[in-house]
């Protein structure tokens, strides 16, 4: 029994520094976000004092109210939304599409395209900025949803995600497809594709989050309210509520809310995603 | 059900000759093994018939048409695949009635001859499931329950019980063979396990190198190999081959192994003396050496290996080449390290000609 009992000991002392450590790392991760909540239900004056308060004892719902109505934070949201959904949808369709014919098609030069759709990741999008803007403004795109969204509708990414999720599909399954009448466009939408479900949630979220928090290109291209997007909004709402910090605040969180219900009901598919591949079976 | 005939098949991939003129036929309702090493070119065989690779040159027909510009759906051939190739996504009714919905038969037409299926494989309780669910013998039924599904002309299987463990494997053999029997189906079935292809096939084909060795019924090939690929190849323990020059021996001919001579019966010394040959391989199954006082070549025993009915006595000849004994546990065992000395009945012997390692029939 003494012999066993060191082990136990040990073991047990090794599961409490664990969870010790995973609890300081969710402090510090979500610290922040904390104190954005409760710095939106605090007063400016109690949100400038030293120290700082932690709990709102009284809090100011009407923070949310303000930056909802003051902010145009409803009008700012669903171009978001939109944007973000064309952009999302966008994404995914090219992403499967390119990754499809990498991992199942044979055609010239494949292994030279895929290395330069690979060489695009190292490209930093502000390079493509003044291309992209000169484009935009041959098309008369400005002040457009379009002008918004399609520069980012194909991603190098979401090729290379979704190729390397196509290569986890045995062959063995194309090939008895294909004897079972399914061509390519049938095998990649009934088979491929939700074989690599896991993949295209994960990039749908990484498309998703990408677009929702894009401020600089949404800058650039909008002048007019009416399609301006709620990253310009959280900027306009800090510039016009200067004194009402707090409102700043709960602006935040009203933008943040969607990633937030959209991190919370993909949080598996994403983790999955991302380790697919990593592990065998 | 219909015969699937090659005519002159060659397939290159590159530069590598997968199949080299290839001439074969499976005949209507029979059980055709495909046999060889792996690389030997009999899965790119059975894909060539499946649609799945096109010939570099000749021609395939299924039945009596000629399928090249046929594609694979519309061949009428079933395949199962050694990774049973299910659908993971899909349970296991919907993987049976996969091939029906592509071919858009109705609703209620599919779901009878799935259930048909799924009866005579004795998968009805595990229809919801989905194939992670399953063990492996279960889901090779599936895929086969696949193939069946579809009244195919031929079923091609590749290597459909590798995945097994070796006891579902033999239980597994015996009953594809009587699922055979029942459907009169055309079975042509790829496996590098002589074991199998010798207690499955009404035929087997031996390839090697992307050539066809030999076609024939099991036990011909077994008793009359064409060549010394084939011998060596079929038979477990395989085939003892000893190699030697030929000489001459008072009216006739012998062997020379070492320091002894194996005569020659007259028929085959006839036929080695006309064919002018200076060398010969000699081969012996194990079942027909035996440990004798008199025998003709004296040999060490290297190893005795036991298996419970039978024995293996593995001795080296003075040359250092290596010879395997098959003995019933009810003989004697000899000791590891003792001299012994090897007989056999001649006309249990095969000879081949040592450069072109073919078959030497008896003149």
């Amino acid at each position: 029994m003494a012999a066993s009992g060191r082990p136990k000991a040990r073991r047990i002392a090794t599961r409490a520094l664990r969870y010790l450590l995973l609890t300081v790392l969710a402090v510090v991760v979500l610290f922040p976000l904390y104190m954005t909540i409760v710095n939106s239900l605090l007063r400016p004056s109690q949100i400038a004092a030293r120290p700082p308060t932690f709990f709102p004892t009284h809090p100011v719902w009407g923070s949310y109210s303000d930056a909802w109505n003051a902010g145009h934070m409803g009008r700012y949201l669903v171009n978001s939304a939109i944007v973000t959904t064309i952009i999302t949808v966008g994404q995914v369709a090219t992403a499967i599409l390119a990754g499809y014919a990498f991992a199942f098609l044979e055609f010239p030069l494949k292994r030279t395209l895929f290395l330069v759709f690979l060489a695009t990741l190292m490209v930093p999008f502000e390079i493509t900025i003044v291309t992209n803007i000169s484009t935009i403004n041959d098309l008369g795109w400005f002040n457009s949803y379009q002008g918004l969204a399609v520069p980012f509708l194909a991603t190098g990414f979401g090729a290379f995600l979704m190729r390397q999720a196509f290569l986890q599909v045995p062959r063995d399954l194309q090939d008895a497809a294909s004897l079972d009448g399914y061509g390519h466009w049938r095998f990649m939408s009934r088979v491929a594709v939700p074989l690599a479900r896991p993949a295209v949630a994960a990039l749908s979220v990484f498309a998703f989050l990408g677009a929702w928090n894009q401020y600089l290109w949404p800058l650039l291209v909008t002048k007019d309210e009416k399609y301006r997007t709620v990253q310009i909004g959280l900027k306009q709402l800090r510039a016009t509520s200067i004194d009402q910090v707090n409102v700043t605040f709960a602006g935040v969180i009203i933008a943040a809310l969607p990633l937030v219900i959209l991190l919370l009901v993909f949080q598996k598919q994403l983790v999955r995603g991302l380790t697919a591949g990593a592990v065998k079976g | 059900m219909a015969r699937v005939v090659f005519e002159h098949v060659t397939k290159r991939f590159g530069d590598v000759v997968a199949v080299r003129d290839l001439s074969l036929e499976a005949f209507d309702r029979e059980f055709l093994v495909l046999l060889g090493p792996s690389g030997c070119g009999k899965s790119t065989a059975l894909r060539m018939i499946a649609g799945l690779e096109d010939p570099s040159e000749g021609s395939i027909r299924i039945g009596d048409r000629v399928v090249d510009e046929v594609e694979p759906k519309d061949r009428n051939v079933a395949m199962v695949f050694q990774s049973y190739a299910l659908y993971p996504h899909m349970s296991v009714r919907k993987n049976i009635e996969f091939p029906l919905r592509t071919r858009k038969v109705g609703k209620e037409e599919r779901e009878k001859l799935a259930s048909e299926a799924a009866h005579t494989l004795g998968l009805e309780t595990l229809l919801d499931r989905k194939p992670a669910q399953l063990s492996g013998g279960q889901r090779q039924r599936v895929a086969l329950a696949r193939a069946i599904v579809r009244r195919p002309d031929a079923f091609l299987m590749d290597e459909p019980l590798s995945n097994l463990d070796a006891k579902l494997r033999v239980q597994t053999r015996a009953e594809l063979v009587e699922l055979q029997r029942r459907l009169e189906a055309t079975v042509i079935y790829v496996t590098h396990d002589q074991v199998e292809a010798m207690t499955m096939g009404d035929r087997i084909a031996i390839m090697s190198d992307g050539v066809l060795q030999q076609i024939g019924p099991p036990q011909s090939v077994y008793e009359k190999p064409g060549n010394l690929f084939v011998a060596r190849f079929i038979g477990t323990p395989a085939m003892n081959t000893v190699t030697g020059p030929v000489v001459p021996e008072g009216e006739g001919l012998a062997v020379a192994i070492a320091s002894s001579r194996v005569p020659l019966p007259a028929p085959y010394a006839k036929a080695v003396g006309d064919a002018g040959l200076t060398g010969v391989v000699i081969g012996v199954r194990p079942e027909h050496l035996t440990l004798a006082s008199e025998g003709l070549l004296p040999a060490t025993v290297s190893v005795v290996e036991s298996l419970g009915h039978e024995r293996h006595v593995i001795c080296r000849l003075e040359d250092g080449q290596m010879v395997i004994v098959r003995q019933q546990s009810s003989e004697p065992a000899p000791g590891e390290g003792s001299m012994v000395r090897l007989a056999t009945d001649l006309h249990h012997l095969h000879l081949f000609d040592v450069h072109t390692e073919q078959r030497i029939e008896p003149a």
